[in-house]
């Protein structure tokens, strides 16, 4: 089936399956992980160099072939924010950004005060601003008008592996706004991936519920998999939902057993 | 005389009129995808052979890790 591309800031995607770079076993894992989850776009986040330096991660991800998407994770203040995409800037990362304000350190629920704010911000600035939201729709069209790129509502807290917790919000975002709407956090498995995909939504963006599998290159597989399946099925226009069966062989022709 | 700075939380004692460029030399820091902050301020790659470090100054020096 013909499908369209994600298109984020003008570019071109064909995988809708974004996936990270942490808390993975090894480095090898994570490179085959990437490999077998197919994705084109791979997060990644702005820390200290150690000193003495040693090896860095991008020894282990081909900067050639994946987008690199540099998140603010751990910032609790647009201030925050804003400075650490001005140094993934710097440091060579690009314009697109994984834009985090978190406001609670229990849930990493974002401050969408801060995050709108950054948005807003940054979107000025020329980046091209992927905002993690919580999943409301008044929340979501207020960062799309304030120039955000896509809307990335979470499923449930961050590696929780809780699933698509509010399905119902998440569809109402879908028509709310213009922009795509990624599902970041809360996947835990490949069918999670599949109903956000259902709903329609553009993508997903996860990490722990692929880094933190027994067998992170399979579970990765899954995952690409899922995607695929969630966006097809949303495409091909799944059947209505109804209470009683109908029957699916014909009710005319059947033979008599009356004695 | 030295120069007392901050780089990535740690004390450090550095020569007066140290640069950017001679700091990320000093400490062996590869430029590839490295950003520096300095004094929350982000400085070009291209100011890193000008701007000379000052006493009390925090330096930030990143780079990308695992993250998600």
């Amino acid at each position: 089936m013909y499908d369209t591309s994600l298109v984020l800031g003008g570019k071109e995607f064909t995988s809708r399956l974004i996936v990270g770079t942490g808390k993975y076993a090894s480095m090898e894992t994570m490179r085959e992980a990437h490999e077998a989850a197919g994705a084109e776009i791979i997060t990644v986040a702005v820390r200290r160099v150690g000193l003495p330096s040693g090896e860095s991660i991008l020894d282990y991800i081909d900067t050639k072939r994946y987008t690199l998407l540099p998140n603010t994770a751990g910032c609790y203040t647009a201030d925050e924010a804003i400075r650490t995409c001005y140094l993934a800037r710097e440091a060579g990362l690009g314009d697109l950004v994984k834009l985090e304000v978190i406001g609670d350190q229990r849930t990493l629920f974002p401050d969408v005060m801060g995050l709108l704010e950054a948005t807003s911000t940054l979107a000025r600035e020329g980046f091209i601003v992927m905002p993690y939201t919580n999943d409301d729709p008044v929340m979501a069209r207020k960062l799309q008008d304030a120039g955000a790129a896509c809307v990335m509502p979470l499923g449930a807290p961050i590696g929780s592996g809780l699933g698509i917790r509010n399905p119902y919000n998440i569809k109402i975002i879908l028509e709310s706004v213009t922009v795509p709407v990624i599902v970041d956090a809360g996947v835990g498995t490949a069918s999670d991936a599949a109903i956000a995909m259902e709903l329609g939504c553009d993508g997903v963006l996860m990490n722990t519920a692929i880094a933190g599998a027994q067998d992170a290159v399979s579970m990765a597989r899954a995952m690409k998999l899922a995607v695929e399946a969630g966006r097809l099925a949303y495409k091909a226009g799944r059947i209505g939902k109804k209470l009683y069966a109908t029957a699916s062989s014909p009710l005319e022709g059947l033979p008599d057993w009356t004695s | 005389m030295s120069v007392k700075i901050t780089v990535n939380g740690k004390p450090m004692e550095v020569e007066p009129g140290l640069t950017i460029e001679g700091l990320l030399t000093l400490l062996n820091v590869k430029r590839e995808y490295t950003a520096v902050a300095v004094n929350r301020e982000v400085t070009r790659k291209t100011d890193y052979g000008t701007v000379r470090l000052s006493e009390g100054d925090k330096v930030e020096i990143v780079r990308p890790m695992g993250g998600g």
